[in-house]
């Protein structure tokens, strides 16, 4: 207390002084007069008179010296009264550099900083929002354990602000309370459970971060938010989106059962092999419920994917550690590519990156493998980048790439950076152990090593083959002689002691030279490392006991010197060891057990990834990066055995909801719901994250459902529904009032739903206008509806009657995504193939999409510019994996304008499709302006046959009849797999699923690379590394059905080839052999 | 979440310290230097420390160590990633991101770490934000403020913040109006010795420049844009536009910003442009080697390989180096044993090459590695991927604005194994 009255006096001493300063006209010599009495002061004495002073520009100045006091880490701290008395000035900049101090130093100086706590209680009802804002900042941030009541009010009323960015700042706030103090924590989950609900993407990072700062244990304020959430997550700024992703990952943990197939392991792989197919899909269907994502799930997990594409680091690492922990296996592998990609970036995130794919790898090899040469190191690297890249080659090392891997370690081991060149030693090491196909090739390169100029490089070599030795006991007499010849040379202490341990467990195999090396080492004993002394010591001791007419003496000698050495570990081993094998009469019964003791078998070290143990923490977290547990950091939770009952995530706004939710999802076994399950729900979340403009797209749809050009339009428009959302509000601020826009907006939406039918009354309309949750819930019910009316029928006459059931959009029906898994009387033959695919898919994890080999740039002529009245289109197959669909195969089409004047309106007209394909139309176009052109893209679900689609394009004024025909090669997706998976398929689908023809060509057609390229041009078909010159083999699935197709060529003697095709699609087989065959014989 | 700030300079001096909470002593660096001891290089300071009370997350850029504290668990890259947003603030505000800049301007510096973080989470870091609420400093406007008394800081909310388009500010007004996009291109190699590629792939940007008055939304189309095999946006693009139809549609923030990056897939076959002759030779016992490098073009599309850098890292033992460069100018340090070759233009009539002795410290093991060669060079006017804008588009603005597309392709991490 008497350092606070001190403080007061001196303040107004300070005023006197400024006073009689300014009646003087003069601003030095009371300074002058302060300094007497401290000369330190004076400066700041100096700053004081600035701040009493009437001028603003004085004020600043002595305002930026101080600030510049500050950022040293200065104590400005005397200066407090007269900087606080500032506090209310009209100088913008002035006020903000006093907030700057008051933050600083209010905490030691609690008094005096109350006297500034009102300026801020009038500035929070200032009509600018961002001095409102301002001034909880520093409210808040000024840590008065008094203050807590008035910073307690100040953020529940700044929680209700109009202003989003009031109520962000009051969503920091919450966190500077709770932390100044812990007992306000049941008000503020009020408060964070208010703002939750909050729309604005503005407030939703934040308040999510307080969340995770106060209560995140408390998962159930995160239900009702939930849909929101993964909606809004595209358009809130890049740092929240890592908050949110985080969270989200943690709370999908705790409420979603687990979309990780038990069986994706050897056991399944077994089960193949013994029973055929058929038997198998039974089994597999009696044995375990389909499994099927819940809808949340899978919306999240949809959402969360075009972050990938950020432009910031933490942005893409968090998106990609929720696929690693949340989503099912075979989607993580996207994530890969962005990840490789951040490796551009600068070495602190190339550190936690490679840190973070080093876990990732030893669990899933699969994932980085293509990309392993963006693993390769450059000598400019950093070693602890160089390190870690090292890891990861270690990791993805496997019998197809180890020859390339072990060529470029050799250039690794003759780095300059001698630690990188031992990291490298330890690397071959890892891998000899690892493959055993090459232990032997590595060995022998270890070997050499040893006669290497840097001691380094050969001690760690020593080391390393220590260990490779110890793995393997066969004889390697010459390596170990080799070695004893070393220890002539080498110093380093652990090198000394492994070739020592190696000859001492090996004595008997190298009877001669054992106990010569031991004379040499009795002669350096004494000035040998103690780590180097132990090993001579044992060396002694099995000698002895293998050996003892030659080496008696020698050991006893030995034992002599230890006795009397200076470090006790030596001494007491010494002594050890003499009682246990020099037979004397005190010896008990152990010495007989001597020889049991010190030549017993060893088991041999493992040689592991030092990243093995990581993966128990959560990916891109600051323990990961440690492996230590870091305080703060919160377990992600193991996937509950049952999930949580699902509906606690709607948002039960309006009554009809009420109706279905309890009878909902939570029900798979209801048969009807079942037919629906995958693809259903599947819509139901498209629907949702279209939300707003959702349902004036489908009314569109149903106003013209003739007019299958506008319905196309208003597929896209739920396509980009997100965005358009966005781009509503976008608008909306610029008429900044809230209630103007949801009035608009409203009227709107009545005007529209007035039009369709009446399933829904204006009151749930202008709900569903008002908030995104409820218009998803609303569009739940819509189609939910629908279902009920369609019951049981098979899915072509779901698309028919779609077209009649008003409300629902086209695209709800394509299965996007997901096959449907379902047990139902009629199944239309595309089902069918569903259930294959999928089966197939669970039963052989090994296989991934690859990337196409070779993309031809063969076009194709859709439309002739004469016959197109001068519009022109070709089309052509960029072999990648569909947007659109994974059934899809994509399509690129380019258009142009060849006449001379603006063609307009160009888009889809009406499609003749087959039974069961599927078709994603464009965009449509406006304009094109005369000699332009334009690529567009579509996907068209062909359904693995060489049916063409036939279609209109249409422009303003005509309509041109189209088709494509895909050639049988389109209708494929590359696939990597091994040569021993290829195999192990092949194995399985022989008999009718085999194809085969002898094709005769002239030698020089039969080059590796000839064959390849011929292949790969005809089909979309993925290259399997082959371990015989004559043998080439491909793999590609079916884009459909995802059926394997797996084509050799093996060539013969003379000027034959032999071409097998394995599939059970034995229909594209034979088709695809018949094309390949005259492109392989022909020259 | 993050705690405090600390700028070290490379010689260990902290010359500004900032705290979003309760202040934390300075001697947590402490253990941040310790870690510099150990790790000899700057390079190799590990970006993530922990102390028995803190953890430290540094990054190095521009010189200058940017060592923020954190208490609790937070992600790694999440601070790095900001720690990088903050020097190129000030690399933006300053024209360069050096110490004397920063203790220039140390109270715009206090002012924007005021903005950018509120209780270590980030608040504003979109630079079109920043500049509304803290000015630039630029000698007219110290000028004026002196004079008139006015200030540096905005007072009242920048319109952006609100909005779902942050990065751009309203009331944008130029009387030329302007877009240009940079296509730059880098290519990354590693070529063994025998010439053949060993891991070849291209990275490109798309800069911008955009003075564009108003509400521009713009859009972009390639003639090829399958070519982009991996990219990454800047937040101001239409995810979904480039998902269905591969046009880039934004409404850009207001002046230079990176508008996408891109990886073209190693798949494709890399063009490279140049190839290097060269022997290096140490002799065995003895105090010389020899060293002979020849550059020439190789698939260069017909354009000039201009601006080419030959930067090699000698081993140890070279003491100095005697050479007769045909073209440009060498320079060796003999402390840190750097070579580094001019060159300048590849004419293909005569090519530039560099030999000479290499004279090694006597006594000494030969080194068993020649050092690998690290290229720079310049190709104007060429985006090696083959990648083409088609065309911008422009809507929502009544004027007609000046476009114009640059293409370059430089050398990345190109480095040749000898």
């Amino acid at each position: 207390m008497s350092s606070n009255s001190f403080a007061y006096t001196e303040q107004s001493g300070g005023g006197e002084t400024a006073e009689l300063g300014q009646e003087a006209t003069s601003t030095i010599s009371p300074s002058g007069a302060f300094g007497l009495f401290s000369s330190d002061l004076k400066k700041n004495e100096d700053l004081k008179q600035m701040l009493e002073s009437n001028k603003d520009s004085a004020k600043l100045d002595a305002m930026k010296r101080i600030v510049g006091m500050i950022a040293k880490g200065k104590n400005a701290s005397e200066l407090f009264p007269a900087v606080v008395k500032n506090v209310a000035s009209k100088n913008i900049e002035i006020k903000k550099l006093v907030y700057v101090y008051l933050v600083r130093y209010a905490e030691e100086q609690q008094d005096l900083a109350l006297l500034s706590i009102s300026t801020f209680q009038r500035a929070l009802k200032d009509p600018n929002q961002l001095i409102r804002a301002s001034a909880l900042r520093v409210l808040s941030s000024i840590r008065v354990p008094i203050i807590v009541p008035i910073m307690m009010l100040a953020i529940k009323e700044a929680s209700a602000d109009l202003s989003p960015y009031v109520r962000k700042n009051a969503a920091h706030a919450i966190q500077k309370l709770y932390s100044l103090d812990p007992e306000q924590k049941e008000m503020l989950i009020e408060v964070i459970e208010k703002l939750l609900k909050d729309k604005s993407t503005l407030v939703a990072g934040s308040v999510v971060m307080a969340f995770e700062e106060v209560c995140p244990d408390r998962i159930d304020l995160i239900h009702k938010n939930y849909r929101k959430l993964c909606n809004l997550l595209v358009d809130v700024e890049e740092w929240g989106q890592v908050v949110i992703i985080h969270m989200l990952t943690r709370y999908a943990r705790t409420q979603f059962v687990s979309p990780w197939k038990e069986d994706d392991g050897l056991e399944d792989n077994e089960k193949n092999f013994y029973e055929s197919d058929d038997e198998l899909k039974e089994k597999t269907e009696d044995r375990k419920k389909p499994y099927s994502m819940d809808p949340d799930h899978r919306l999240l997990i949809r959402n969360t994917k075009p972050l990938l594409q950020s432009r910031n680091a933490a942005v893409v690492m968090a998106v990609a550690q929720l696929y690693w922990h949340i989503s099912p296996k075979s989607e993580a592998g996207i994530i890969s590519k962005s990840l490789v990609r951040l490796l551009r970036s600068n070495r602190e995130v190339q550190y936690i990156v490679l840190q973070n794919i080093a876990t990732m790898s030893i669990q899933r090899k699969g994932m980085f493998e293509p990309y392993l040469k963006s693993f390769y190191v450059r000598s400019t690297d950093p070693t602890m980048i160089k390190t870690l890249k090292l890891e990861i080659l270690t990791n993805l090392a496997n019998e197809a790439n180890i020859s390339t891997l072990l060529r470029e370690f050799q250039t690794y081991v003759k780095s300059q950076d001698k630690q990188f060149a031992a990291a490298t030693i330890q690397t071959i090491g890892r891998c000899a152990t690892n493959i055993s196909e090459v232990t032997d090739t590595c060995l022998n390169g270890l070997v050499c090593l040893l006669s290497n100029r840097d001691e380094i490089v050969v001690a760690e070599s020593v080391v390393v083959i220590k260990k490779l030795l110890q793995m393997q006991p066969v004889q390697h007499g010459e390596i170990i002689k080799h070695m004893a010849k070393l220890l002539d040379s080498i110093t380093v202490p652990v090198a000394r002691a492994s070739i020592l341990w190696l000859i001492g467990e090996n004595c008997e195999r190298v009877p001669k030279i054992a106990p010569d090396v031991l004379r040499k080492m009795a002669k350096s004993f004494t000035s040998e490392d103690d780590l180097v002394k132990l090993q001579i010591l044992n060396l002694g001791a099995k000698l002895y006991l293998t050996n003892s007419k030659q080496t008696k003496l020698l050991t006893q000698y030995i034992l002599n010197l230890g006795k009397y050495d200076q470090n006790y570990d030596i001494r007491d081993r010494t002594r050890f060891i003499r009682q246990l094998i020099v037979p004397n009469e005190k010896s008990g019964a152990l010495s007989k057990y001597a020889k049991k003791i010190f030549l017993a078998q060893k088991p041999a070290p493992l040689l592991e990834s030092p990243f093995k143990d990581r993966d128990h923490f959560q990916l891109g977290t600051l323990s990961h990066t440690l492996n230590i547990k870091a305080s703060g950091y919160l377990e992600l939770s193991n996937w509950p055995e049952v999930a949580p009952d699902p509906s606690v995530r709607n948002v039960e706004v309006i009554e009809l909801a009420k109706e279905w939710t309890p009878t909902g999802k939570a029900k798979k076994e209801n048969p009807a719901k079942k037919f629906y399950s995958e693809s259903e729900e599947e819509e139901e979340s498209s629907d949702s994250s279209s939300s707003d403009s959702e349902g004036g797209g489908s009314e569109e749809e149903e106003d013209s459902s003739e007019d299958s050009s506008e319905g196309s339009s208003s597929e896209e428009e739920s396509e980009s529904g997100d965005e358009s959302e966005a781009e509503n509000k976008r608008m909306a601020t610029r008429n900044s009032k809230n209630k103007g826009k949801s009035d608009t907006e409203d009227g709107k939406k009545k005007n529209e739903k007035s039009k369709t039918s009446g399933s829904s009354d204006a009151d749930s309309s202008s709900i569903e206008s008002s908030s995104d949750s409820e218009s998803e819930s609303e569009s739940e019910y819509e189609s939910r509806k629908t279902t009920k009316e369609i019951g049981k029928q098979t899915k072509q006459d779901r698309n028919l009657l779609t077209k009649d059931v008003s409300l629902l959009d086209l695209d709800d029906f394509n299965p996007i995504s997901t096959p449907v898994v379902l047990p139902t009387p009629a199944l239309s033959p595309s089902l069918i193939a569903d259930l294959e695919g999928l089966n197939l898919s669970t039963s052989s994890s090994v296989i991934s999409v690859g990337t196409p080999v070779f993309v031809p740039g063969k076009t194709h002529v859709l439309l002739h510019r004469m016959s197109g009245k001068g519009l022109a289109a070709n089309y052509f197959f960029p072999r990648q994996p569909c947007i659109f669909g994974d059934k899809m195969v994509s399509v690129q089409i380019t258009l142009n304008n060849t006449s001379d004047r603006k063609i307009e309106n160009i888009h889809i007209g009406e499609k003749k499709l087959p039974v069961g394909m599927q078709m994603h139309v464009f965009h449509p176009i406006d304009s094109l302006e005369p000699e332009g052109s334009i690529t567009v893209s579509m996907g068209i679900d062909f359904c693995d046959s060489t049916q063409t689609a036939s279609f209109q394009l249409c422009t303003k004024d005509d309509c041109f009849n189209v088709t494509i025909q895909p050639p049988i090669g389109e209708l494929l997706l590359p696939v990597t797999m091994s040569e021993k998976d290829f195999k192990k398929e092949q194995g399985m689908l022989t008999g009718m699923n085999e194809t085969s023809a002898v094709i005769i060509a002239a030698p020089q057609n039969f080059t590796p690379s000839m064959v390849l390229q011929k292949v790969v041009n005809v089909a979309n078909v993925g290259v399997v590394p082959s371990g015989q010159d004559n043998i080439h083999r491909f793999a590609a699935k079916t884009v459909h059905s995802g059926s394997l197709m797996l084509v050799t060529v093996e060539l013969k003697e003379g000027s034959t080839a032999q071409l097998i095709i394995n599939t059970e699609k034995t229909v594209i087989g034979s088709v695809l052999l018949r094309e390949l065959k005259p492109v392989l014989s022909q020259g | 979440m993050i705690h405090s700030l600390f700028l070290i300079n490379c010689s260990g001096d902290i010359f500004l310290e900032k705290h979003w909470k309760s202040v934390v002593s300075q001697s947590v660096c402490d253990y941040f230097f310790e870690a510099q001891e150990k790790a000899a290089d700057v390079e190799n300071v590990p970006p993530v420390i922990s102390t028995p009370h803190h953890y430290l997350i540094s990054i190095y850029q521009d010189k200058l160590f940017f060592v923020s504290v954190i208490q609790t668990e937070v992600p790694p890259l999440f601070v790095i990633e900001f720690l990088h947003r903050v020097a190129d603030t000030f690399q933006d505000y300053f024209g360069e991101c050096s110490e004397a800049a920063i203790k220039d301007n140390v109270v715009i510096v206090y002012e924007l770490l005021e903005e950018m973080l509120d209780n270590g989470f980030p608040l504003a870091t979109e630079s079109n934000i920043l500049k509304e609420l803290i000015k630039p400093p630029t000698i007219l406007r110290s000028v004026v403020n002196s004079i008139t008394g006015s200030s540096n800081v905005g007072d009242t909310l920048p319109t952006g913040q609100l909005s779902n388009i942050p990065w751009r500010r309203a009331g944008v007004k130029y009387t030329n109006n302007e877009a240009y996009f940079d296509v730059v291109e880098e290519i990354d190699a590693i070529i063994d010795k025998s010439g053949s590629t060993v891991f070849a792939e291209i990275q490109g940007v798309i800069d911008a420049c955009i003075k564009l008055s108003g509400m521009p939304d713009l859009s972009l189309s390639f003639m090829n844009p399958r070519l982009l095999d991996d990219v990454s946006f800047h937040p101001c693009i239409r995810f979904k536009r480039w998902e269905s139809e591969r046009v880039l549609s934004f409404i850009p923030p207001d002046g230079n910003f990176r508008l996408i990056s891109y990886r073209v897939s190693s798949q494709n076959l890399v063009a490279i442009p140049v190839y290097v002759k060269h022997s290096i030779s140490f002799k065995e016992n003895s105090s010389c080697g020899r060293f002979d490098i020849t550059i020439g073009p190789k698939q260069n599309m017909g354009k000039t390989i201009e601006g080419i850098t030959v930067t090699v890292h000698m081993p140890k033992v070279v003491l100095n180096m005697n050479l007769t460069p045909t073209q440009g100018s060498y320079t060796f340090d003999p402390v840190t044993k750097v070579l580094t070759w001019d060159v300048g233009k590849i004419t293909p009539q005569k090519l530039p090459s560099l030999k000479g002795l290499v004279n090694l410290q006597s006594g000494a093991p030969k080194p068993e590695e020649n050092p690998s060669l690290n290229i720079q060079f310049k190709i104007q006017q060429l985006a090696i991927s083959g990648l083409k804008v088609n065309r911008l588009d422009m809507y929502g603005e009544k004027y007609k604005p000046f476009k114009g597309v640059k293409y370059v392709t430089k050398a990345g991490k190109f480095q040749v194994r000898t």
